[in-house]
């Protein structure tokens, strides 16, 4: 299905089971004093048939990162494996990987058929070989009435579609998507986020996927690299990332995050006691020292309000979500943190402003940034 | 009875109506030259019934025959040389990152815009009458050269124009489908910029064949084009034979314009 | 190592344009731009006795643009004749860019904010004449403002003059001339400013109590500003040097720089003052183009 069967490996040994990987990339645009550098030493290894999302904000090296696993720009040091062999200085064309585009990038003079033949059309396969490829994909798509229209008369849904589908077509050992779905209106993206998870299980094809946005990284990836400045940050599963961010960058932006700064006063073992301004708190943790300077990152829903046991706080202010409501809070010493309330069918489940209350975290939320 | 019109931010006092007199005055000198050449009295001032007599002495004229069959072998050539060069030097210029020389380039690509048509043509007067005298070469190869340096920047502009709008990530898609740099521009490159050069060459060939200025200062004895043709007749007594010979060139102009008017219209 | 590959790649890169490029150069360089510089050349050379010129260096073609040796006692003195001939070309390209505004930015106006369907077919009817041969134009003119020509004729039938009004072969006759011809150079860049101007802004200067006057001239004319200078110079520049309008509007007696740089190629028989004269031109319209491209570039950021 591949251009060119890879040639026997040239001695770099990749762990089995790694579909695509970086060793040590870098990439710097311009030159001299001007010089940006959009990816610094990022090294990172995909697994064979998952589900790999890269998240980060826009300018974080993300697209970069993807466009040299596609060939579109040459690493300026590091390599890039393909199933182990060196394809750094391959070009596109010589590449099993194919890309959606951000933009889609659907050829406007030819039709849906023809876009989804193209790359066949340009490894040579047969006429016949190549039709029914691409109503296969096609059908994949659901797009099995459009053959012969032109792209610029289908929905931006559709025109997704077509290009799921003509990067498909040639079976890529590796699909790459960059932000495919920025352009869909919210209702689309989440049918489009379903539909990918699905192409991605039939097929059981790689796929790496790039967005800022973490609500989607969340839900449809197996595992998710947070990408900021040009490097890799964290690379974990939906559950790791969000339960056990590794920094502060990280915890703030998946998700709404509180930190509270403050000391270490005491380790014993596997639990230490950190000082805050309005009272001390002893949670799991490790490799801390004594004086040292910490973070602590709690999620809202994590926060209890009570009155018995916990942090004094008072309540500032109330914010109406519908499905839950965000209580704002002033510890003593000044911090402010939110907790996130359900709210039941029946009640709101907020507090009058100004009510003293306690303010206690579910065991195993607070979650110790050394940074 | 003084019925208030609702207010509008477009509009301002006096300007609908100047607008259309403008338009009135572009086109009210054209309809009585045309009108003038259907005409079949002998007078140009006076309306003596519809006749196609003026295009028939016209078209028997064998002086407006050659001039006619010279504008259009110069026109042809012209554009299809400026429009192969201007095709090249487009794909050199676009869609690249800024090299050294890039400006450079504009400017001397575009440079026959900017400098007075009456100083190319003495300038190439000098230069052509050296070279006749060194080679006694007198055929048309110097208006063609002539005129297809002029119609160099009317072919590039819209070409450069076309691919300046084009997707460059469609390159990058044809190349992640497995196209080398020739089927990608065999493929995607050129069926994309071909409404481009299509309208580039259609300008060419119709600033060519307008071309007064640097056909009559470069034009050997006896090389007359049709407008040339028709400067010298001004010059003597005027006949509707020049109306009818100008609007026969107005409607060749109209129905080209016409053509790339289709051709560059934005497809949604 | 890979450094160096992405340099050479880049390398190739610019090779790959320039020799993209290098046709049209070329053609260019022989066509149009090389044979300038022997204007220049000739411009410092003296004149040949019939025609030509004569291989001796020496400025004098360029000193002939404004003076002149009396032929009887050999003194200097202002070329009266050239200055007139100057101060035409001057005022007409002065009034025709006027005129082409006051008639060309209600037009721009009037298709710029008719329905965008309209629009395109408006604008067609403006590039239709701007396509039509220059000559066809000049003679359409001709044709109309002629003794024995249709607005004479109507006039004298009307009653309203008693004998045609000579305007042909008159300073009036280059001007209405030149007008019409270049009208449509001014119309298509202020369309494109006009088009571009966002009408909510005429809306907040309404909003703030400014009269149509007042928005006219404080908010729409600064913001279409770029398109206005554009147009000036596009119907300036090649006014200037005008050649056909004059030769059949102006008869031969009332010349423009073009057609006095023509005369020198020919009955003239003075090579070198007709390339000085030339490149004085282009030295004029080089510095207008300059002009605008400063004035454009100081005008982007603004938007």
């Amino acid at each position: 299905m591949v251009p060119e069967p890879p040639p026997a490996g040239n001695g770099s040994s990749a762990a089995p089971g790694i579909a695509v990987e970086a060793r040590n990339a870098s990439k710097e645009f311009g030159q001299g004093e001007g010089a940006m550098r959009a990816l610094d030493d990022v090294s990172v290894a995909i697994r064979k048939g998952e589900f790999f999302t890269l998240l980060g904000p826009s300018g974080c090296g993300k697209t970069t990162l993807l466009r040299l696993i596609a060939g579109f720009d040459t690493p300026t040091s590091g390599t890039i494996l393909l199933n182990g062999r060196d394809i750094t200085a391959d070009p596109p064309n010589r590449r099993p990987v194919n890309t959606v585009f951000q933009s889609y990038a659907l050829f406007p003079h030819l039709t849906v058929l023809q876009n989804i033949r193209f790359g066949l059309d340009m490894l040579g396969r047969k006429r016949a070989e190549a039709d029914a490829r691409a109503a296969e994909m096609l059908a994949l798509v659901r797009l099995e009435g459009f053959a012969a229209r032109r792209t610029a008369q289908l929905s931006g849904g559709q025109q997704q579609r077509v290009a799921l589908a003509r990067a498909l077509a040639p079976a890529p050992e590796v699909l790459l998507l960059d932000e495919p779905l920025s352009a869909l209106d919210l209702k689309l993206r989440k049918e489009m986020q379903r539909e990918l998870k699905r192409l991605q299980r039939e097929t059981g094809i790689t796929f790496v996927f790039v967005t800022h946005d973490q609500e989607e990284a969340l839900t449809m990836s197996d595992r998710i690299g947070v990408m900021r400045g040009g490097r890799i940050l964290q690379i974990g599963g939906p559950r790791e990332i969000y339960n056990q961010p590794a920094n502060r960058f990280v915890a703030d932006f998946i998700g709404e995050t509180n930190f509270l700064a403050g000391e270490v006063e005491a380790v014993e073992g596997d639990l230490a006691t950190i000082g805050l301004p309005c009272g001390s708190l002893t949670v799991p943790a490790t490799g801390l020292g004594q004086g040292q300077k910490v973070t602590l990152a709690i999620r809202p829903e994590q926060v209890r309000i009570g009155e018995a046991e916990g942090l004094p706080a008072m309540i500032t202010g109330n914010v109406y979500f519908g499905t839950d409501t965000h209580c704002h809070l002033e510890l003593a010493g000044g911090a402010e943190i939110v907790a996130r309330l359900q709210n039941a069918a029946d009640d709101v489940a907020a507090l009058d402003e100004g009510t003293s209350v306690r303010v206690s975290f579910a065991p195993g939320s607070v979650q110790v940034l050394q940074d | 009875m003084a019925e208030r019109r609702p207010f509008s931010v477009t509009r301002l006092p006096g300007f609908t109506a100047i607008a259309i007199i403008t338009f009135a005055l572009l086109y009210a000198p054209i309809a009585t030259l045309v009108a003038f050449s259907f005409n079949g009295s002998e007078s140009i001032a006076i309306w003596g019934g519809f006749s196609w007599r003026w295009y028939a002495i016209a078209w028997q004229n064998t002086a407006v025959q050659e001039a006619t069959v010279r504008s259009l072998v110069i026109a042809a050539s012209a554009a299809a040389i400026a429009g192969t060069v201007a095709t090249l030097a487009a794909l050199g210029t676009t869609r690249t990152r800024p090299f050294r020389g890039q400006t450079l380039i504009y400017v001397l690509v575009n440079q026959p815009l900017m400098v007075p048509e009456i100083v190319t043509a003495v300038a190439l007067l000098i230069f052509f009458s050296g070279i006749k005298l060194a080679t006694g070469y007198a055929g048309l190869g110097y208006l063609i050269l002539a005129h297809s340096a002029f119609c160099v920047p009317f072919a590039y502009l819209p070409i450069r124009a076309r691919l300046e709008g084009m997707d460059l990530s469609l390159e990058t898609a044809a190349c992640d489908l497995y196209a080398d740099r020739f089927q990608t521009f065999r493929h995607v490159t050129l069926p994309l910029m071909a409404p481009g050069i299509v309208a580039g060459v259609m300008l060419a060939f119709i600033i060519s064949l307008d071309d007064v200025v640097i056909t009559e200062f470069v034009k050997s004895a006896g090389q007359d084009t049709l407008p040339t043709y028709m400067l010298g007749q001004l010059r003597r007594a005027v006949t509707p034979e020049v109306n009818a010979i100008s609007t026969a060139l107005l409607a060749l102009t109209v129905l080209l314009l016409t053509v790339f008017f289709l051709l560059t219209r934005k497809r949604d | 190592m890979r450094p160096t590959t992405e340099a050479t790649i880049e390398a190739g890169r610019v090779r790959r344009n320039w020799l993209l490029a290098a046709p049209a150069l070329a053609l260019l360089l022989v066509g149009a731009s090389g044979p300038l510089l022997i204007v220049l050349v000739y411009s410092f050379l003296e004149p040949g006795e019939y025609s030509g010129v004569i291989w001796n260096f020496t400025p004098q073609a360029w000193f002939e643009i404004f003076l002149k040796r009396d032929i009887f006692d050999g003194t200097l003195g202002v070329a009266d004749a050239h200055l007139t001939i100057f101060w035409r070309s001057a005022r007409l390209s002065l009034l025709t860019t006027l005129i082409t505004i006051l008639l060309g930015f209600p037009t721009a106006w009037f298709i710029a904010t008719r329905p965008q369907s309209q629009r395109a077919l408006w604008l067609f009817l403006i590039t239709i004449p701007f396509w039509t041969n220059l000559l066809i134009r000049t003679f359409a003119i001709m044709e109309v403002i002629r003794n024995q020509g249709v607005l004479n004729t109507l006039l004298l039938r009307a009653g309203l003059i008693t004998e045609p009004i000579q305007i042909l072969y008159t300073d009036t006759a280059v001007l209405i001339g030149m007008t019409y011809v270049y009208l449509p150079l001014m119309v298509l860049p202020l369309y494109a400013a006009i088009d571009r101007f966002d009408f909510r802004l005429a809306e907040a200067g309404y909003d703030l109590y400014a009269s149509r006057l007042q928005v006219l001239r404080r908010v729409v004319l600064p913001l279409v500003r770029p398109g206005l200078i554009a147009g000036s110079i596009l119907v300036f520049v090649p006014s200037l040097g005008a050649y056909v309008t004059p030769r059949v509007l102006g008869g031969g007696k009332n010349m423009m720089i073009g057609n006095f740089i023509e005369l020198q190629f020919g009955q003239g028989r003075n090579w070198p003052l007709g390339a000085a004269l030339s490149m004085l031109l282009l030295l004029i319209v080089m510095a207008a183009l300059l002009l605008y491209v400063r004035v454009s570039s100081r005008e982007k950021p603004h938007g």
